[in-house]
């Protein structure tokens, strides 16, 4: 509980402000606009909060979003009718995500590559892919039904916004109450003492992979549908926004300690941030520097209040 | 006599604890001083008090007669004051000599620059005054534990220390080790440095102290000369009552036939062959690297067979991992329980049911109060000392944590249990607990493999004895046969060296 502490202080103190200074920030409209800009990362921020509760670490989120963007965004242009294409490209783009998370998974186990190293090298893979596969230019003309994926609303909520919140209360639920995530955690608080209590620990490892890799691949196709285009350059430093937000989260990156809950709240404060900062019109560039000490204040408030 | 360091009415409190009430101690050059007392009697906090690690909340330290503040490490080592811990503060990646003369390095005369060759002669030099002959330059990682010791020992008298403090230095060691380390004692004393040592093994003590000092719920409950106290006596000091005997007495008789190995090879272990019955404590005494614990992690399959057969209940099992192990009815409680046997961040209930979570499901989630109210009812059975489940593990004592992972196989109904060494690190009174349980569940049926390097513990609880050598099996005993001598003998190969030339 702890380590919610300086997320919860820091939230508190950004609606405070922004609040003040803008009329508009407090609206259902800009509340349901925020939520629809956030969700993207935060969907990945699940899946990584999985990998890094692990101690692990996938570097690759941002260039999978490209690959998954223009592989489903190429197949809802095929010319056939709009219901066998639209779910034939969500279902390439899920599972693009689900064998390239095998794929990081095996690599981890089976070769013993530090996740690290092994993400990284998919990073580069996976965005040259996308320029290959484009030929380094984006995707038009998309069919309208394409675009409906994150730009649709049921009583004024975002499709993209309620996906959201379906993955955290899936990923809650699966940390918390099921076998599966009792060995997530077994494996990064103490992989070898997890493998000799009979935990199967390469499975585990592997399944930590998949679940970030589809849950990539579903906000790289909602990226696509938002943008309405496939964009081989799409997602671009994700990884970094992702990390941190789980990492503000309180998910410790030495593995076995953090819940879900921090990373939607590491995600809701980095959204707010920039939310609240484009409101004001501070420039973009003043922006990152901003957002980077909210980060570290963030992390330092928990730390110190550790000791 | 004059007094090295002195301690008066030295207090200390954590939130809800009284961690050392009122405590006198002191120390003579020349001598060395035994503290002993169960785990949580208050003696690691006495002695994170003289590193300047943790702060007093009363009382004086006097080193030579003068009042003396320790405020951190450093200050500590500015008044000649030396701690050795169970886990050695060593950079496993820098050589012998970089790390006795760690922060201290010599340098080229006139340049900012590391002086190597000096620093490992100085080293050698240092090393061979202990009587050790092993490179100096040789990374500490690549150093066995008892030479690593003796780095930390030679890092400590190159900083000139005049008190110095051993914490459980023998728990790592082999007999032969000890011997070495008490020589090196004998030497440091005899120029005149101050020992304290803190040992769970109270033989030590009547071999290496001169005074004894026995901290029971953070008080000195009695300070004497060793040469007129014995070991029953501490015994009833540390824990405070009458422990009629080390061993609890136990009735076992032996069933029929649970696991046999049949000319198991692996790695280091050639041509194993033994039976182990329901009921049974099979004892495996031999050296630290017989093959012990290897023949453990092979039977338990957390480390592949090379060939042989291993038959379970008569049929033969092939398991190919721990997980086919742990549900054939094999559980193993590893040797290091920190690092190989719990999960630090996890509570105590997590900890337990980790291998019995597939009975603890309803659907696809885990049936939470059906996992409460099973470990509450062995926390209860076993006596496991914790404010409640959903506390960190890491909050617990050593023989408390073995009771942890302890719960966990009896949560799986395991029927072969293999303890590698099971009561190191911990106290009397919970050595005399985990007995009764090894007790209470070979009566039930289970089969139990005992590995102990503590032959005492062997001898007061086993109905067999395997003595491992080499990686072979070396001999058997029976209870009623087995003397400390002959296995000892058996072990290190005497036996054979002076029937057979």
């Amino acid at each position: 509980m702890a380590a919610k502490f300086g997320i919860g202080l820091t939230l508190a103190v950004e609606v405070i402000i922004f609040s003040q200074l803008s009329p508009y920030f407090f609206t259902a409209e800009n509340i349901l606009n925020v939520s629809l800009q956030l969700s993207i990362t935060a969907i990945i921020a699940a899946g990584m909060t999985f990998v890094i509760l692990t101690s692990g670490i996938d570097l690759s989120v941002g260039a999978l979003v490209a690959l998954t963007g223009v592989v489903s965004a190429s197949i809802a242009k095929i010319s056939l009718p709009v219901g066998v294409t639209l779910p034939l490209a969500i279902a390439a783009g899920l599972t693009i995500g689900a064998l390239s998370g095998a794929f990081a998974g095996v690599c981890v186990t089976r070769f013993s590559i530090t996740p690290f190293i092994a993400t990284l090298a998919l990073m580069t893979i996976f965005r040259g892919a996308a320029y290959i596969f484009t030929d380094g230019r984006p995707i038009w003309e998309l069919p309208s039904q394409f675009s409906q994926l994150a730009g649709g609303r049921v009583y004024g909520i975002p499709y993209p916004t309620l996906i959201m919140a379906v993955v955290f209360a899936v990923a809650y639920v699966v940390l918390k109450w099921t076998r599966f995530g009792r060995h997530v955690y077994a494996v990064g608080g103490n992989k070898e003492a997890a493998r000799l209590a009979g935990i199967d620990t390469d499975r585990v490892l592997i399944g930590v992979y998949v679940i970030c890799g589809v849950l990539t691949s579903l906000s790289g196709i909602l990226l696509a549908s938002r943008v309405n285009s496939g964009q081989p350059n799409a997602g671009l430093m994700y990884e970094l926004d992702v990390i941190a937000a789980v990492v503000v989260g309180g998910t410790s990156l030495a593995g076995g300690r953090g819940s879900i809950v921090g990373t939607l709240l590491g995600a809701v404060l980095i959204g707010v941030l920039r939310n609240g900062l484009n409101l004001l019109d501070v420039n973009s560039y003043v922006q990152q520097v901003v957002v980077g000490f909210v980060i570290l204040i963030t992390v330092m408030i928990d730390q110190t209040r550790k000791k | 006599m004059p007094t090295l360091l002195r301690l008066q009415c030295v207090s200390k409190s954590y939130p809800g604890v009284r961690a050392l009430s009122e405590v006198n101690f002191e120390l003579r050059p020349g001598e060395v001083h035994c503290l002993v007392g169960e785990n949580g009697a208050g003696k690691s906090t006495l002695m994170k008090i003289l590193s300047g690690a943790l702060a007093k909340d009363s009382g004086e330290i006097a080193i030579n007669g003068i009042p003396v503040q320790i405020h951190s490490p450093s200050d500590a080592l500015k008044h000649g004051i030396g701690i050795i811990y169970q886990d050695f503060k060593l950079v496993p990646e820098l050589s012998a000599a970089e790390n006795i003369y760690l922060g201290k390095e010599p340098l080229r005369a006139g340049f900012p620059f590391i002086d190597s060759a000096a620093m490992r002669d100085r080293a050698g030099a240092q090393l061979a005054l202990l009587g050790e002959e092993f490179d100096s330059a040789l990374p500490v990682r690549m150093l066995s534990v008892a030479q690593q010791q003796i780095v930390e020992i030679a890092k400590a008298i190159s900083q000139k220390v005049k008190i110095l403090a051993l914490d459980e230095p023998s728990a790592p060691l082999t007999g032969k080790e000890l011997v070495k380390l008490f020589a090196i004692i004998r030497r440091l004393t005899s120029e005149g440095v101050g020992v304290i040592y803190i040992s769970h093994r109270l033989e030590e003590i009547f071999q290496i102290g001169h005074r004894v000092t026995v901290l029971r719920d953070g008080k000195v409950v009695a300070s004497c000369p060793v040469a007129e106290t014995e070991k029953s006596t501490l015994i009833q000091w540390m824990v405070g009552r009458d422990l009629e005997d080390e061993y609890p007495p136990a009735t076992l008789t032996t069933g029929e036939e649970l696991l046999r190995v049949e000319d198991v090879h692996a790695g280091i272990l050639a041509g194993i062959n033994f039976s182990l019955h329901r009921g049974e404590i099979l004892g495996f005494a031999g050296l630290v690297g017989a093959g012990r614990t290897e023949l453990a992690r092979v039977i338990f399959a957390a480390d592949a067979k090379g060939s042989g057969r291993i038959f379970l209940d008569g049929e033969e099992i092939r398991p190919r991992s721990p997980r086919e192990a742990i549900d054939l009815g094999i559980g193993l409680l590893t040797e290091d329980r920190n690092r190989l046997g719990l999960i630090p961040e996890m509570n105590v209930i997590e900890n337990v049911t980790l291998s019995s979570l597939s009975d603890l499901v309803r659907g696809p989630f885990l049936d939470t109060a059906k996992e409460n109210r099973d470990v509450q009812r062995l926390i209860e059975k076993l006596h496991i000392k914790t404010q409640g489940g959903n506390k960190p593990v890491e909050n617990l004592s050593g023989g408390n944590r073995q009771k942890v992972i302890l719960a966990r196989w009896l949560l799986k109904r395991s029927r072969v249990l293999i303890f590698d060494e099971p009561t190191a690190g911990i106290d009397v009174g919970a050595k005399y607990e985990i007995y009764s349980l090894i007790n209470a569940l070979a009566q039930e049926g289970v089969g139990i493999m005992m590995i102990s390097s503590d032959l005492p513990e062997l001898l007061g609880i086993c109905t067999r004895i395997i003595v491992m050598r080499d990686g072979t099996i070396a001999g058997e005993f029976g209870r009623s046969e087995a003397t400390q001598e002959k296995i000892m003998a058996m072990a290190t190969g005497l036996a054979e060296v002076s029937y057979g030339r």
